[in-house]
């Protein structure tokens, strides 16, 4: 059977691909959001899945408002990476790994859950820089990812987006569905996007340093709780956009039940706009 | 019974929700078209004629053509679609966001390499924090104004 071995939490910045595409990523600036993954890069060597499911926000790409689903489910064999009007990031195609994809669609709807399955998709930064950050930089032709991908898009970009308690009860329908996958597979699952930053009014530019970790202490140790947390605070509290951290609650739900095994945490401030927070969790 | 809006009193704010969505349809619709290379390289040779091929309202017409990022998203534009356009321009998110807040790109750099903007003062209008409505524009432009 399948299992989830471990999570992993990262934002998902555009300006870290850009530094990373264009050669910048040994300036002083860069180097203090890379140092935060040197350690990351050697663990996922060393503990190098079958299956990447990852949860992320597609940020006007794939989705323009002509439709807006709430959870997409990627069930392709590829990805293109998109062109997001600066053109395509020069970094490998995603393969997918559409069987186990399936599976999880067919679990999860089954478990009240209703996706939306997309068997045609480009992938933009939102999934492309937590693996550029996670492998390091690759080559767009010879290069290539450490496994499949499940692209599982969240829609974050128009409110209301789901809540946090909907996120975690998915992810615990995500881990049942990969549970009962007949095959011997290690999936991880990774949850990205935040943490705090607004790109948008007199108000962009905002970063809550305190609020940021205090996130993460209680994604670890208490997610029920967190899992609470109306919308309003998260817009409040860190910014307009980082309402996208709900989607870490669906990589957390997907992790045993139990106190996972924290093997690294890193929060730095800023990238861009943005406050940089990252986790490596185990299943215990 | 009115649906519960309880992000309005967020200072410097607008939530990009099914109202402002659906006043923003075809101005972030337009951003969408600026994916495509052909259509960027038509866009910069003439931005009215462009423009004017979209069912777009003429003050989300000149709130793109000032490059008005505060306009477009009061006209209900969303900063991932307005973003498009930054890109066709050769503009980062954080020149763009820096933008909307009055200061220079490197006033707003350094207040992000300094920590961020703070929320104290930010969370709810009527505070006194630098995102309020009375102390707009911020950095060198609010202290000449």
């Amino acid at each position: 059977m399948a299992r989830v071995s471990a999570s992993v939490y990262t934002s998902h910045v555009p300006a870290i691909g850009a530094a990373l595409d264009l050669g910048k990523s040994g300036e002083p600036y860069w180097q203090k959001v890379f140092a935060g993954y040197e350690f990351s890069k050697q663990w996922l060597r060393e503990n190098r899945p079958d299956v990447i499911f990852l949860v992320y926000n597609d940020h006007a790409t794939a989705f323009s408002l002509e439709i807006i689903p709430t959870f997409a489910i990627g069930t392709a064999a590829e990805y293109a990476i998109a062109d997001e009007g600066w053109g395509p990031r020069p970094v490998p195609k995603v393969t997918g790994h559409p069987e186990l994809a399936a599976h999880v669609a067919q679990s999860v709807i089954q478990d009240d859950f209703d996706l939306t399955i997309v068997n045609r998709m480009d992938v933009d930064h939102g999934l492309t820089v937590p693996l550029s950050l996670m492998c390091g930089a690759q080559d767009p032709d010879a290069g290539a990812w450490p496994c499949p991908v499940i692209p599982f898009a969240v829609n974050v970009v128009q409110y209301p987006v789901p809540s946090g308690r909907r996120c975690l009860a998915l992810g615990r329908a995500i881990r049942k569905a990969i549970a009962s996958f007949d095959a011997p597979l290690n999936v991880q699952v990774w949850g990205t996007g935040g943490m705090s930053h607004q790109l948008q009014g007199p108000r962009a530019g905002l970063i809550n340093r305190e609020w940021d970790n205090r996130f993460l202490d209680r994604l670890i140790a208490d997610p029920d709780g967190l899992a609470q947390m109306p919308h309003v605070e998260y817009v409040r509290e860190a910014g307009s956009e980082g309402i996208e951290l709900v989607m870490w609650l669906i990589a957390r739900g997907a992790m045993s039940e139990g106190r996972p095994r924290v093997r690294h945490r890193f929060y730095h401030v800023p990238a861009s706009n943005t406050a940089v927070g990252h986790l490596i969790l185990e299943s215990t | 019974m009115p649906l519960d809006k309880p992000y309005l009193d967020i200072p410097g704010t607008t939530i990009f929700d099914a109202e402002q969505s659906r006043k923003g349809y075809w101005l972030n619709q337009f951003c969408m078209s600026l994916m495509k290379a052909e259509n960027r390289a038509r866009f910069k040779a003439g931005e009215r004629a462009y423009l004017d091929e979209w069912p777009m309202t003429e003050e989300q017409k000149q709130a793109v053509l000032a490059r008005d990022l505060n306009r477009c998203i009061a006209a209900g534009g969303n900063i991932y679609f307005l973003a498009k356009i930054g890109a066709t321009d050769g503009r980062s998110f954080q020149q763009m966001a820096g933008s909307m807040t009055g200061m220079t790109e490197d006033e707003y750099r350094d207040m992000m390499i300094a920590g961020g903007r703070s929320v104290e003062g930010n969370r709810r209008v009527g505070e006194d924090g630098d995102a309020q409505a009375h102390r707009q524009p911020q950095g060198r432009a609010g202290r000449a104004a």
